[in-house]
């Protein structure tokens, strides 16, 4: 028998708390699982810092990864049969499902601003190099592997197959909405799923939904939307995150500045030196990094010692609203106050806007941005949802960004009198908020 | 701090409007190969390089009063033209923004429509393959348009203009 055709003797189960089992069948994805480059995903975790303000997020994208394949399992076996679909594709979207998120590093977002680094290559660069998942994709047939690629690219030639990973109404999101909803303790995220995957219909450049199937889908929307103020934007996390990415800074201001550390930093050099080698950066994930910033703290330099305490202890920056139209000279008057009592901006005061985690919302895509989700009507016209849907409508609509300003209270206060010009700005700007 | 809408003001600056969201994706990402200090993050999306980060930009440098959003209904199709305000001219003083060979860059840029700037697009997205097979990908993730051999040579003309301008003010 064919590699690509295997099945094991008895079906594996995973179980699951989103979807109470993780069903495997193939041999292919079997054995992807069991890869090296598979099995680092338990030490990345899924939310990066959110554990700082909910405690239950302790989840990793191998949870996740599992997840989605589970999802795009059960939405090809509903779609066996159906015009439009191709089962030889079926392979291939499992493949492309569980391994889309392969090249995430640890603390994925503050590595890849500070370091210039793109997830996605990486995902791309592992399908397609010499690793262990790649020649077992190959197994399958020559090839293989670069159509996988090209699937989580989003740039395989049949969108159908594309969308069913990656769209506005994908299993990636179904997935991570109710993942992080679970592991977060939030009662938002919820949404009914199952009905969302009976009403999923195949055509031939995207998956639509029946339109009896809307108000599924306005859950789904609605949730995306509360978990994204609730959870993905925290002000609490976001400090947590401003404090990772000023470690990040400083720790590669100080190698460029010829700092001699007590632990040389061996796992950080390429990234350091802007030449991260696909083997250097499988090598990193979140258990050395901690091991780094633990033993970052007892470094002579005072800002990345202090940094590091920080992040490790939970002793996070304090943050105003911050609103850069009318507000930006008192911001750069702060800047100045700051140097004058010995307390450096460039990693003490920092501005974070919304545009910083560019978690997606809904967008209708009036102007081909982005792929809308289409309602299926009885007449077999597509109209996109927020034309259909009120609810949708009103939230496609609405103002959501948002500025803050962190900084450190505590050294402030420590400061005293010095710092009295410094607390009257920042006690202009709103109240304080202590972020416990 | 605040560098990223600063960039996107500049271009704003220059500009001084733009009439359309994926005319405003597809220069971004265009100006942000040719290498100018824009760093939103870009993936393919069904119509080509997309950034949600700038998306997420724009209603903020929107909702800030620095830029002003009108829009018009094509019966079909919502469009939306930016055009920059004295509010965000005033926000844009306060930043040194280098950008010497942006005046240079838009020249070429402004006269081109949404379908070409897609396409050009497109194709520096696939610049890593030889040139012959970033023509047959453009062929295979956009069917629908089908851009005809001429567009396809007038955008590798392009594309070396913009290029060679870009180096030439560096």
């Amino acid at each position: 028998m064919a590699y690509k055709d295997e099945q094991l003797h008895e079906e594996k189960v995973f179980k699951d708390p989103v979807h109470r089992y993780v069903h495997v069948r193939d041999r292919v994805i079997w054995d992807l699982i069991a890869t090296p480059e598979f099995q680092r995903l338990r030490r990345v975790s899924q939310l990066g810092t959110t554990n700082i303000t909910f405690h239950g997020a302790e989840h990793s994208r191998f949870n996740h990864s599992l997840g989605v394949y589970e999802i795009v399992r059960r939405i090809l076996y509903n779609f066996r049969g159906l015009p439009h679909w191709n089962d030889d594709e079926r392979l291939l979207c499992l493949c492309a499902a569980l391994l889309h998120d392969l090249g995430h590093g640890p603390f994925s977002h503050s590595f890849e601003k500070v370091f210039k680094l793109d997830h996605e290559y990486f995902t791309q660069a592992i399908i397609t190099g010499d690793t262990y998942v790649h020649r077992i994709l190959e197994r399958v047939r020559p090839g293989f592997a670069k159509d996988v690629a090209d699937v989580i690219g989003k740039t395989y030639a049949d969108k159908l197959v594309v969308s069913l990973i990656s769209s506005q109404i994908d299993a990636d999101r179904m997935d991570y909405l109710q993942r992080d909803a679970y592991y977060t303790g939030v009662s938002y995220g919820h949404f009914d799923m199952e009905r969302i995957l009976r009403v999923m219909r195949p055509m031939e450049d995207q998956v639509v939904i029946k339109s009896s199937g809307m108000h599924a889908v306005e859950d789904y929307i609605m949730s995306r939307y509360q978990m994204y103020w609730q959870v993905y934007f925290h002000p609490v996390t976001r400090s947590a995150e401003v404090i990772l990415t000023k470690i990040l800074h400083r720790a590669k201001y100080l190698y460029e500045n010829n700092y001699t550390f007590k632990l040389d930093p061996t796992h950080f050099l390429s990234f350091f030196k802007g030449k991260v080698s696909l083997k250097e950066y499988i090598r990193l994930d979140e258990t050395i990094v901690y091991y780094y910033f633990q033993q970052w703290q007892d470094e002579e330099d005072a800002i990345l010692s202090d940094l590091c305490e920080r992040f490790i202890n939970r002793r996070l920056f304090k943050y105003v609203d911050f609103n850069p139209n009318v507000q930006l000279q008192e911001l750069m008057r702060l800047q100045v106050l700051f140097q004058e009592v010995g307390i450096d901006p460039n990693y003490y005061l920092v501005v974070d806007s919304s545009s910083d985690l560019p978690y997606d919302f809904y967008r209708p895509g009036e102007e081909e941005e982005r792929l809308p989700i289409h309602l299926l009507m009885p007449t077999h016209e597509l109209k996109e949802l927020s034309r259909h849907s009120d609810i949708v409508d009103a939230i496609s609509g609405k103002k959501r960004t948002d500025h803050k300003l962190y900084f450190p209270l505590d050294f402030l206060e420590e400061k005293g009198a010095a710092a009295t010009e410094i607390m009257e700005i920042l006690s202009r700007q709103g109240e304080i908020d202590y972020a416990d | 701090m605040l560098t990223n809408h600063a960039n996107l003001m500049r271009f704003f600056a220059e500009a001084k409007e733009i009439t359309g969201r994926k005319k405003l994706q597809k220069m971004i990402y265009i100006l942000q190969v040719c290498g100018l200090p824009f760093e939103e993050k870009y993936q393919f999306h069904f119509y080509g390089p997309y950034s949600e980060e700038l998306s997420l930009r724009m209603e903020e440098l929107c909702n800030l009063g620095f830029l002003l959003e009108t829009k018009e209904d094509k019966s079909n199709f919502i469009q939306y033209e930016y055009r920059v305000t004295a509010e965000g001219l005033n926000f844009l003083e306060q930043f040194a923004v280098d950008m010497p060979q942006l005046p240079d860059l838009f020249t070429i840029l402004k006269g081109k429509s949404a379908r070409f700037l897609e396409l050009a697009a497109t194709m520096l997205y696939f610049r890593d393959l030889p040139k012959n097979e970033v023509e047959e990908k453009v062929q295979v993730v956009k069917p629908k348009q089908n851009y005809t051999q001429d567009e396809v040579q007038e955008a590798w003309t392009f594309i070396d203009q913009m290029m060679t301008k870009a180096k030439g003010t560096h």
